[in-house]
């Protein structure tokens, strides 16, 4: 009995130290793409054909999701709301949920499934595939020629789709309320004008999706990067792009919330 | 023919940590000669070009090319070494998110700063000598294993290197594919005056083509010589190699205990 206590305590020992390693070699990674990211700026077509197929391509996906959140968030406000008489906060209850949190964090968490996991599985495959062996035999630094831009077409363009989907969000919201249900247009817009404070809520929310932006991307390509090169060691590093991002996320944005809304009311 | 030397191998140790995958490995590969490493698979072979290319450092020992050691070398003159390389993989490697010409232009464009109508004409000048001229507006996944070795030739000779690695390259292939790429690297050899290396374990097609073979097992050299010297070779290991005989220095069982005590028949029989 006591020879297995051990041994589970030694497997506690072993995985505490493992992932603290992995840490480390993720933050050196994380570095040496800061560094190695002077090819991207200089080429920058480079990060812009990136942008495409991260950005641009998570449009749909963010236009459509941030629509119905804010058809949600108006008919769910709403009906709390009217009880009370107030139904014409409802624009206020929709802008300030959206762009405060549910917009970077669930455009955060869309974008981790659709171009952080995207990511991941290109370089991973790049690399099971031979073609970053052969890029550096080639003399060309696959960190700065793959990696880099797509790091930094996933930081600019998180931003981006978390404006969308707050934008999305509120005309969702507009459609429901005042549209089918018949809130009245004028004070749905004031209210929302007055209550919404351009440098507490909605540069608070930019700079959320800022830090979300470089942890999705950070995390996609040192999962790509990292990922054994075998079938199985890809897709076992797309879950866990998609499984950590979210985690970060979340745990991210409690932290933001906490320093940036601190004794506001 | 010159015998000038371009790549001189001495004493060369690497091991992942304490198994031994090459000790000391000698070996001098003259300028425009095509040489073969062959061996049986997990012998080393693709671990002697990885050290040739600098993308691992050996444990002890050095590889010299043109003059310089490759592991002493810091990373900016190392890639300049490597310009003067080219790599054959496997499977090609070619990017599969770019086209047959751009894969081959690609270190043109990264590597020189030539107007883009010139590095057109010299990319199709490179894919005319592999055959797939008519092949550039092509992308990887349209092509068959053989087409995809064949463009990956051409953007290995992109920047007129002066040593070409070939990784296994007749792996996979049908007969005529494996012989178009066995000619093309000798023809290639010969008139643009470079240095083959070919690691392979296709013995008939590779001694067609080259012009000294090494024989590694067991992390040794265990032979080497001309390709006539090869075939008429009487060593045990190369013989069995050669005519690729099922048992002999290599056996054809895996170390185990006796097959009695395998099938606890010792007793019975005892």
């Amino acid at each position: 009995m006591p020879r297995r206590i051990v041994s589970s305590i030694q497997n506690i020992g072993h995985r505490v130290i493992e992932s603290t390693w992995r840490l480390g070699v993720a933050s050196r990674f994380f570095i040496l793409v800061l560094l190695k990211s002077g090819t991207s700026l200089r080429r920058f077509n480079l990060v812009i054909r990136e942008l495409y197929f991260t950005g641009v391509l998570s449009l749909i996906i963010i236009v459509v999701s941030g629509l119905f959140v804010g058809m949600v968030l108006g008919l769910q406000g709403y009906e709390t709301l009217q009880k009370y008489g107030s139904e014409s906060a409802v624009g206020t209850l929709v802008a300030l949920s959206l762009v405060r949190e549910l917009g970077p964090v669930v455009a955060a968490l869309l974008f981790a499934s659709r171009a952080g996991s995207a990511i991941t599985a290109e370089i991973g495959l790049m690399k099971a595939t031979e073609q970053l062996a052969a890029m550096g035999m080639m003399a060309v630094d696959p960190i700065a020629r793959v990696v880099a831009p797509r790091f930094w077409a996933g930081v600019i363009s998180m931003p981006f789709l978390a404006a969308i989907f707050s934008v999305m969000g509120v005309f969702g919201g507009y459609l429901v309320t005042v549209v089918f249900i018949g809130v009245d247009e004028g004070s749905f817009w004031s209210q929302m004008q007055s209550a919404v404070d351009f440098r507490f809520d909605i540069l608070n929310g930019f700079i959320k999706s800022c830090f979300f932006g470089v942890a999705i991307t950070a995390i996609a390509v040192f999962e790509g990067y990292d990922a054994p090169p075998t079938a199985e060691g890809v897709s076992g590093a797309t879950t866990r792009t998609v499984v950590t991002s979210s985690l970060v996320i979340l745990g991210l944005d409690f932290i933001l919330t906490a320093f940036m809304f601190r004794g506001v009311s | 023919m010159t015998t000038e030397t371009l790549i001189e191998v001495n004493d060369l140790n690497f091991s992942y940590g304490t198994r031994a995958i090459l000790k000391g490995i000698q070996m001098t590969m003259p300028r425009g000669q095509v040489v073969a490493i062959m061996g049986g698979s997990g012998s080393g072979k693709t671990t002697l070009l990885k050290l040739i290319g600098g993308t691992i450092q050996p444990t002890s020992g050095y590889v010299k090319f043109a003059g310089e050691v490759v592991h002493e070398l810091n990373r900016d003159a190392l890639f300049k070494l490597r310009r003067k390389m080219g790599m054959l993989f496997q499977f090609g490697a070619l990017f599969t998110d770019l086209s047959v010409f751009d894969n081959v232009a690609f270190q043109m464009r990264e590597h020189t700063n030539l107007p883009e109508s010139m590095i057109r004409d010299l990319v199709l000048m490179k894919l005319h000598a592999v055959g797939l001229r008519g092949a550039h507006h092509l992308m990887p996944n349209e092509l068959s294993g053989g087409m995809a070795r064949r463009v990956a030739l051409a953007r290995s000779i992109a920047l007129d290197p002066m040593l070409i690695m070939y990784d296994e390259p007749f792996t996979g292939l049908d007969p005529i594919s494996l012989s178009v790429i066995g000619n093309l690297i000798r023809r290639l050899t010969d008139a643009l005056g470079m240095t083959s290396i070919v690691v392979t374990h296709d013995v008939q097609e590779s001694l067609k083509i080259v012009d000294y073979v090494y024989f590694i097992a067991d992390g040794v050299i265990a032979a080497e010589g001309t390709p006539k010297e090869v075939r008429e070779s009487v060593a045990p290991f190369v013989h069995q190699f050669v005519h690729g005989e099922e048992d002999g220095p290599v056996p054809f069982h895996y170390p185990a205990q006796t097959y009695k005590k395998d099938l606890n028949l010792e007793d019975t029989f005892a």
